[in-house]
């Protein structure tokens, strides 16, 4: 129980120590946060439940106003501005990057980066979308193409979370919820 | 670890943070009903001087909170500009800056353990739900304490990689420093239960 709870508050705070990182740039100009990354560990790491509880304490701390968002940004505002479909989307992204993990058997490289593919970029990518469209009045088909330039990166991520979630599981199997 | 509560007190300090979070989302929902220019323009110019009434200090600092938004916005404009219709798109670009600098103001005026009462009180109906506002609580705090703690670990990483390599360190120190803080956080859990958990 209480190793329970503070792993989801240590995830939700390594969320936002990644978005503290300064961010590094793609060849094209396109920013990369490693604060995805650590929304797919979250799930590949934690589990499904627990993965979207350590991202929803997160979502917390950036509401209650510390900067912790990547660029700097923290505050109700956030909850109002362009990235609230991610916002929205990250505990999602996390629960169904968990469930991948617990549910797939196989390699837990593998399993994780196609948790954090599906989780990160399948189901987050349309809900980030949705979240432009009604903000700014257009369909999803006319914002959706601006998403594109984010792939690259998060296609990077992905495999980072696969690699970073075996490690895990071989140096601290006991913190591996998501194969417990 | 430095919140975005602003240092300049403003009259807005002073009220108590329940209701201005209450009139924040009847603000919100008033901007978001709104389509056409004029009464947004109306509301901007309210919102505008609502944080220049906090000072001049107060307000450049607000608008510098809403500098990440610039790319987002600069986008949207060419884009219109591109399709022929500029004005088309300039409602919800106003809206979406109005709604977010008053939300911001919020933010800059309402202190961090006010905003975390707010939370304990917004919390209490799910205490049966199986999630008691005091273990919310400490979740938060937890959180708080881990974000320095993570960063320090990293950084006496990093200096010790810098002391046996001219390389830069890169992606190399992110597992040792995710390690080390997941054997505090271990070592957390331990502490808490043997003061007698967290019930």
């Amino acid at each position: 129980m209480e190793k329970n709870l503070t792993l989801i508050a240590l995830f939700a705070a390594l969320i936002a120590a990644l978005g503290l990182l300064p961010s590094m740039m793609l060849p094209g100009g396109v920013p990369i946060t490693a604060q995805s990354l650590g929304i797919m560990l979250c799930g590949t790491v934690l589990g499904s439940r627990r993965g979207a509880l350590a991202v929803l304490l997160f979502l917390l701390v950036v509401a209650l106003g510390l900067p912790v968002l990547s660029g700097g940004r923290g505050g109700i505002g956030v909850f109002m501005g362009p990235s609230v479909g991610f916002l929205i989307g990250f505990p999602v992204a996390a629960f169904i990057a968990g469930l991948v993990v617990e549910r797939l058997k196989g390699p837990v490289a593998l399993t994780a980066a196609l948790g954090a593919f599906l989780g990160g970029m399948v189901v987050l990518y349309p809900l980030g979308t949705l979240g432009w469209a009604l903000l700014l009045d257009k369909t999803m088909a006319d914002v959706g193409p601006f998403l594109l330039g984010f792939a690259p990166g998060d296609a990077v991520k992905c495999v980072l979370a696969g690699l970073i979630t075996r490690a895990i599981g071989q140096m601290r199997p006991g913190v591996l919820l998501s194969r417990a | 670890m430095l919140t975005l509560t602003s240092p300049h007190e403003t009259w807005a300090h002073r009220l108590p943070a329940g209701p201005k979070m209450a009139a924040l989302s009847l603000w919100a929902i008033a901007l978001f009903s709104l389509d056409t220019l004029p009464p947004l323009l109306t509301a901007s110019a309210a919102t505008a001087a609502l944080i220049l009434s906090g000072g001049l200090p107060f307000a450049r600092i607000s608008a510098l909170m809403l500098r990440p938004l610039w790319p987002f916005v600069a986008i949207v404009a060419l884009w219109q500009g591109w399709l022929g219709d500029p004005t088309y798109g300039a409602a919800p670009i106003l809206r979406l800056i109005t709604a977010v600098a008053a939300a911001n103001f919020v933010t800059m005026t309402t202190r961090l353990t006010d905003m975390i009462g707010i939370l304990t009180t917004l919390a209490r109906p799910f205490g049966p739900l199986g999630l008691p506002p005091r273990r919310l609580a400490l979740a938060l705090a937890l959180v708080l304490r881990f974000i320095p703690v993570m960063l320090h670990q990293l950084q006496t990483i990093r200096m010790a990689f810098r002391a046996r390599s001219h390389r830069r360190p890169g992606w190399r120190l992110f597992v040792p420093a995710l390690l080390a803080a997941l054997d505090d956080a271990e070592r957390v859990a331990e502490a808490l239960r043997a003061r007698g958990g967290i019930g």
